[in-house]
């Protein structure tokens, strides 16, 4: 506990079911009832919070400014001190991680939503890519996964048929998952673009979660078994895929190494891997034994709702702490084309 | 618990123009970054992580080009988060990199917000159709001029006031070389006989669209010592949201900024900004907004800040000069602009401002703002350590 100043955990964590369409709900509505929730949960309410942070995409709503409106759904009256982030909720998180160490907060509210639905998430993340020379001739994100899949086969890290057991085991846990998008057995079906098939990418959805976070003694009046966040780190690489290792991921070792996730055994891990051959790199970068409990909730093969599934995966992580299925968890989160960016969090409950 | 002093030991700055056609969007950040590297005598080894922001993605049409920016950056291998709270952001960058130094997180953090908005049409940007809301392709004036004109009916203000803040500003920005407009020919009839865009708001009381980037490293207690040149104190910071649009919302005078003001001045023990702070860099996109801000940050009481405007109190030479580097309006790379009234403010504590240089400056006010005045961003810096 020491690594840090203050002690903070996730006291409350609340998502919603994840869809492939929602048509008739506007980002506001899709939000309010798991902001209604989380808080609900800790009995706090809105203006009781010391400091919002919310992360999302324009690119996903497809206008400017698009996180303004949601701010409304948090009801920030009286004003609120709050902050966003153009990325992944779980970078929300980390920025209102950081805010609690300060001292200026004791508690915060962090969401992330995204709505895929309305366009081709494939096309639309090609505006992600270097505007100059890459974007122009519009790499689609699961065609950018093919080749890193491409990679680990090649360099003999896996097959395709260990690919296909990431995905049906994904597919299989999330039939626990009330909240998840594909559920039960799901056939590996035909190559997207090979050497992956249906089963090896995440379904394109639309979805919303919400954390609480909270400081020390507070945190344990709000939560009977608090999960503790005892490292967290995030980590970036270069940007063209001609200068990274795709069968590497030294982002995500780097940020562990900071998180301490090396420290001590870690019994599970939520991993943001949107593919499955990312789930390939992922293990190997943060040293994974065979017994830890890979993606129990499903993971992002079952449900991958844009700039919360990161969050989701901290959430999820979080949540096994307090039903008291978990003790020590590594939570990951990963923006960019294939894992150009990640976040690790060790989690970890009060110790009997 | 006690929070790490905060420095600022670099600050850079590109040349703030409508259109820079020689360099791309990673040459634009590149250049500020490396200045102000530079103005602090470190390298790119120095830097413990990184904070940029930036307006919305249309902007440039780029979706989270953080990413794409991470080697321009110097970011490999390191920390890199992306802060996005609509015309505000500069600041709340700023803010958010402070943070990390305050919390004892890391040491030495690079924070830079950009624009460039010649890469795109920011109009069109901020006009995409949205089901189910209103539409606003008004442009920002169009949102804005009723706000104007509301506080001219509330306060009785002349209808001089918002010329006479543009004809300061451009004034200003002649003294400060990094200014996108140099108007070497301004003259008050002139800024009066320009034409009416927005009612009451006139061409030349409207900032122009710029590409730019500004950036700055900020450090501990042991950074600053190290430090070659004075370095400028974070003594407050705060942030402050509240929804669009709702009934009870004073668009005049936003409860959100009087309290973001209000926890700035709290953290650094100020209860009289009006004689305790020597300059104010303050978001003024529309010339009107200055005589607004002042009421809002609490430099004048409800109804009077048009008269310091019209008194002179607010000029290079006056007892509380407002934008001295030429303010919004003369500069605004949109997603930058904030940074750089951050900056600008950081600027003047540490004697570093040069013709635009408020003498004698010891503390200073940064503040910015945005979305439909709903969001504020303000830090107040000191020429001294503050003692708590």
């Amino acid at each position: 506990m020491a690594r840090y100043a203050r002690e903070v955990a996730v006291v409350a964590f609340a998502q919603s079911d994840h869809l492939r369409r929602t048509d008739e709900l506007s980002e506001v509505e899709m939000v309010m009832p798991v902001l209604h929730q989380v808080l609900a949960a800790t009995g706090l309410k809105a203006g009781e919070i010391g400091f919002t942070c919310s992360g999302s995409s324009d690119y996903l709503a497809g206008r400017a400014f698009s996180f303004t409106m949601t701010l409304d759904g948090v009801g920030a009256w009286p004003p609120i001190s709050e902050s966003h982030v153009e990325m992944d909720g779980a970078w929300a998180l980390y920025e209102a991680w950081v805010k609690i160490q300060t001292g200026e907060a004791d508690t915060a509210l962090v969401y992330s939503y995204g709505k895929s639905s309305p366009g081709s998430v494939r096309d639309v993340l090609t505006r992600q890519l270097d505007p100059y020379y890459v974007a122009p001739l519009w790499p689609d994100s699961v065609a950018l996964a093919a080749l890193q899949a491409r990679a680990l086969i090649d360099a003999g890290e896996t097959d395709e048929s260990a690919l296909a057991a990431i995905g049906a085991r994904s597919r299989a846990d999330a039939g626990a998952n009330p909240h998840a998008q594909l559920r039960g057995s799901v056939p590996q079906g035909d190559y997207q673009v090979r050497p992956l098939r249906t089963g090896d990418c995440p379904p394109v959805g639309d979805g919303v979660a919400a954390v609480v976070l909270a400081a020390g003694d507070l945190a344990r009046q709000l939560c009977e078994r608090p999960a503790w966040i005892t490292g967290i780190d995030h980590r970036i690489e270069a940007h063209s895929l001609g200068l990274r290792d795709l069968t590497d991921s030294p982002s995500t070792r780097i940020a562990a190494e900071h998180a301490g996730v090396f420290e001590a055994p870690v019994d599970t891990a939520e991993l943001h891997a949107p593919f499955s051959s990312q789930e390939v790199v992922l293990r190997k970068a943060l040293g994974l034994a065979d017994d830890v409990a890979v993606n129990p909730s499903g993971g992002a093969l079952a449900a991958n709702p844009m700039m919360a599934a990161g969050l989701i995966r901290i959430g999820e992580a979080a949540a096994r702490i307090h039903r008291g299925e978990s003790h020590r968890v590594v939570a990951h989160a990963t923006s960019g084309p294939c894992l150009q960016q990640n976040l690790v969090a060790v989690l970890e409950g009060d110790r009997a | 618990m006690s929070k790490e002093p905060v420095a600022v030991v670099g600050i850079g700055q590109t040349k703030h123009v409508a259109a820079r056609h020689d360099v791309s969007i990673a040459g634009l950040v590149r250049e500020a970054a490396a200045r102000a590297l530079a103005d602090a005598e470190l390298t790119w080894a120095d830097i413990d992580a990184v904070v940029i922001g930036k307006a919305p993605d249309f902007f440039e049409g780029v979706m989270m080009p953080e990413l794409y920016l991470a080697d321009a950056l110097g970011a490999v291998g390191k920390p890199m988060l992306r802060v996005h709270t609509a015309g505000s952001v500069g600041g709340s960058t700023a803010l958010v990199a402070s943070n990390l130094v305050a919390a004892r997180v890391h040491r030495t953090v690079l924070t830079l917000a950009f624009e460039k908005q010649s890469e795109s049409n920011a109009m069109w940007g901020l006009s995409l159709p949205v089901p189910f809301q209103q539409p606003l392709l008004a442009g920002a004036g169009g949102f804005f001029a009723p706000h104007v004109r509301a506080y001219m009916r509330r306060t009785g203000a002349p209808d001089t006031v918002g010329s006479l803040v543009a004809y300061k500003d451009r004034r200003n920005a002649l003294k400060n070389p990094y200014a996108h407009l140099h108007e070497h020919d301004i003259t008050l009839e002139k800024v009066q006989a320009s034409p009416m865009l927005w009612d009451p708001i006139r061409y030349s009381e409207t900032c122009p669209s710029s590409d730019g980037a500004c950036a700055m490293i900020l450090t501990d207690r042991a950074g600053a010592t190290r430090s070659p040149k004075p370095a400028a104190w974070v003594h407050g910071g705060a942030m402050r949201s509240e929804p669009t649009l709702f009934a009870g919302k004073d668009f005049v005078s936003p409860q959100a900024g009087k309290d973001c003001a209000a926890d700035v001045y709290r953290q650094a023990g100020i209860t009289d900004p009006r004689r305790e702070i020597d300059a104010v860099e303050m978001y003024v996109p529309f010339s009107w907004y200055e005589p607004m801000w002042l009421e809002n940050l609490g430099f004048a009481a409800e109804g009077e800040g048009w008269k310091l405007t019209e008194a002179g109190v607010t000029e290079l030479d006056g007892d509380l000069p407002v934008n001295p580097s030429g303010g919004v309006l003369s500069t605004n790379p949109i997603g930058a602009s904030g940074m750089i009234r951050f900056a600008e403010a950081a600027l003047q504590v540490r004697g570093q401002a040069g013709e635009h240089q408020v003498p004698g400056a010891r503390r200073a006010l940064g503040h910015a703002y945005g979305g439909g005045a709903q969001f504020f961003a303000m830090w107040l810096v000191g020429a001294q350590e503050p003692t708590s």
